[in-house]
């Protein structure tokens, strides 16, 4: 149950995009149509259900004070190394993560293109591994936590694309037009999920 | 050459802002700016890191293979960013709590990573020094901007000095609680790119589809649309 409400938490509550800005540039950037902001969302859900579990492992077991004592090295405390190996882990699992998917599922390797390897770069991943280091996640935890928050910033690209393909068509003063009438939008649209906070399961 | 640095310096601050028109580093930008304080330290924080790190991406930048060039800049950031992020923890402790992963996000700040691979890779060390400062610089302005305007209506304080006084304490100003939450940060940004936009038309986008006055639509017939 706990796990069903860190999940709900995550995906509405927590949304990574709209409650704290996490992969904002890709996020205005690459919205503009629904096709390939699908692609994007599910290429971050992936990546993110697959390297925040993989950095909790890292970090509980080389990092953390007190963690290396399996090496005889119980005082040593690397937690300033964090920042580092997340970034390092996170580059080469889409590295690994590309190769594959080109090597057995040439399908979804083509739908993703270039945004497999923008994704090491997106403050979202790296976000979600910092936030389940400080909010002390165990591993099923934060496998739960990386897949529904990956499903979160999925939900809410797609929702903006679907805005932003209608949007087009409207009358938008010229100051606004582009960045900043889809600044407006998400703010709407944080301000929409902002209905959520409080439901707990 | 002068006149190089100088505009790798002002560039960036209006006819170029980094948030603004280069869509570069917003994440941070939203997230840190409902207290102003927290927000200038961020700034200094990314201004530094942005600085040093093209300094020395543009240092090696005739030794590097282009091949590896990203991971070499990734590590470069990360050092500076752990270094950063150590020095406010040793002597604004507080402050560090806020931002809390903030700081660690520098690394993907894209601003960091756009201007090592736009800029420092093909100008000199000064020069790219320069241009981080001034590109710090330009992401600082929106940042206080943004973090005066959240903070004045959202507790009626700027710097943690009371400006209105609040209902609380008896004052007249009822805080504007929605201010401190995450929804006005992206409408404060998307009022202040208007205006920057109206001080400099050059840099309004083209809409996809061109609005047609149904009055003036020209006659039947005649070839219509652009």
């Amino acid at each position: 149950m706990d796990l069903v409400s860190l999940a709900v938490k995550s995906i509405f509550i927590e949304n990574l995009a709209l409650s704290f800005f996490l992969g904002m540039c890709t996020f205005l950037a690459v919205s503009k149509k629904i096709q390939t902001a699908i692609g994007l969302g599910f290429a971050v859900f992936v990546v993110l259900a697959i390297t925040v579990p993989v950095n909790n492992l890292i970090y509980q077991n080389f990092l953390q004070e007190g963690a290396l004592a399996w090496a005889g090295m119980p005082e040593v405390d690397l937690s300033f190394l964090g920042l580092i190996s997340y970034i390092g882990v996170i580059a080469a699992l889409v590295q690994i993560l590309e190769m594959f998917l080109d090597r057995f599922v040439p399908a979804l390797y083509n739908a993703l293109g270039i945004f497999l390897p923008l994704i090491t770069v997106n403050c979202a991943i790296l976000g979600a591994s910092l936030f389940m280091v400080e909010r002390d996640y165990n591993f099923t935890e934060s496998l739960v936590y990386g897949a529904s928050s990956g499903v979160g910033w999925a939900l809410a690209i797609v929702a903006l694309a679907g805005i932003r393909e209608k949007l087009k068509y409207s009358d938008v003063p010229d100051g606004l037009q582009g960045l900043g009438i889809t600044f407006i939008t998400v703010g709407l649209m944080a301000l929409g999920f902002l209905a959520f906070s409080g439901i707990q399961l | 050459m002068a006149s190089d640095a100088r505009k790798a310096l002002f560039e960036p601050l209006f006819s170029n802002n980094p948030i603004a028109l280069q869509i570069l580093g917003v994440c941070s930008a939203l997230a840190v700016t409902s207290q102003l304080s927290v927000a200038l330290i961020m700034c200094l924080a990314l201004t530094s890191v942005t600085a040093f790190s093209n300094l020395s991406i543009s240092l090696i930048r005739n030794h590097v293979p282009s091949s590896i060039r990203i991971i070499v800049q990734m590590t470069i950031i990360a050092s500076l960013v752990i270094v950063v992020d150590q020095i406010l923890k040793a002597y604004a402790f507080d402050v560090s709590k806020k931002l809390a992963v903030f700081v660690g996000l520098i690394i993907t700040n894209c601003i960091v990573m756009g201007r090592a691979e736009a800029y420092a890779m093909k100008n000199g060390p000064w020069n790219s020094f320069l241009d981080g400062i001034g590109n710090g610089l330009g992401y600082s302005i929106i940042l206080i901007i943004v973090g005066a305007v959240r903070e004045l209506f959202g507790s009626g304080s700027l710097l943690g000095y009371q400006i209105l006084s609040p209902v609380s304490e008896g004052g007249w100003y009822t805080p504007n609680g929605l201010m401190l939450l995450a929804p006005s940060a992206f409408i404060i940004i998307g009022l202040t790119i208007w205006a920057i936009r109206s001080f400099y038309p050059e840099q309004v986008e083209k809409p996809d589809y061109e609005m047609q006055n149904a009055h003036n639509a020209p006659a039947h017939g005649a070839p219509g649309g652009h």
